[in-house]
């Protein structure tokens, strides 16, 4: 089932694109699964995602740890730790 | 009355003011951020870059507003936060609270900055010298938040 993935500041930076359709496989059923699984798909996506510790993550616009199985949702969005205010 | 708005367009503080004095409560308390113009080793920040994820910012700031008014039974509760390209001076975020008394209105304004800081999907990159740095989260506003 397709996965809208979302990505913010320096993590859409080094991924290259703010937003992409993915296909995950079966096996991939957590946040830090389908996170492992993109860091594959190029250079600049293993290095967005190489420190598990700066990266958080929303699923259907929920945060969630990245241990959380994202299930059927239809949108994933992974980013580094909020800085408003 | 809960009012929410995250906007590229400068914050007007009197405007917002005057909107929660409409809402007939006893006390009003306000908070507003400025872009600090922080000349350290690297140099003064010329511009402040704010980026947010449009919809979940909305509801995590209407999530936490709503939160407030029932914690404390205020009257009001208003958060602006401008998101895009600011330069040092400019408002960055209002938040405002209308309460009875004082002190449900000043308590219930920390709570709605202290926990923006850390529940919000907001990203702050400062431009110095041309050259553009994501500002990284502070450990000390985690604590801030965790006292409510």
């Amino acid at each position: 089932m397709a996965v809208r993935m979302l990505y913010f500041a320096w993590v859409r930076e080094r991924v290259g694109c703010g937003e992409e359709l993915v296909e995950p496989p079966a096996g991939v059923t957590t946040v830090a699964q389908l996170v492992d699984w993109l860091a594959m798909r190029s250079d600049g996506h293993a290095q967005a995602f190489a420190d598990r510790g700066r990266l958080r993550a929303a699923v259907d616009q929920a945060f969630v740890p990245l241990d959380t199985a994202f299930g059927s949702a239809g949108e994933v969005a992974i980013f580094p730790p909020v800085t408003g205010g | 009355m809960i009012r929410v708005v995250v906007d590229r367009e400068p914050i007007d503080v009197a405007a917002e003011l005057a909107l929660i004095e409409r809402e007939g409560a006893g006390a009003v308390a306000s908070f507003t951020g400025l872009v600090r113009a922080d000349a350290g080793a690297e140099g003064a920040v010329e511009t402040l870059e704010l980026e947010h994820y449009p919809g979940a910012t909305e509801a995590a700031l209407r999530t936490l507003a709503d939160e407030a008014v029932t914690r404390w039974s205020l009257a009001g509760a208003t958060i602006v936060h401008r998101v895009g390209p600011m330069r040092a001076g400019e408002r960055i975020v209002f938040v405002g609270t209308a309460a009875p008394h004082r002190g449900a209105a000043l308590d219930a304004c920390a709570f709605l900055i202290d926990r923006l800081k850390t529940d919000a999907p907001f990203w702050k990159r400062e431009v110095r010298g041309g050259h553009g740095t994501w500002v990284e989260a502070r450990d000390t506003d985690e604590v801030a938040a965790r006292r409510w």
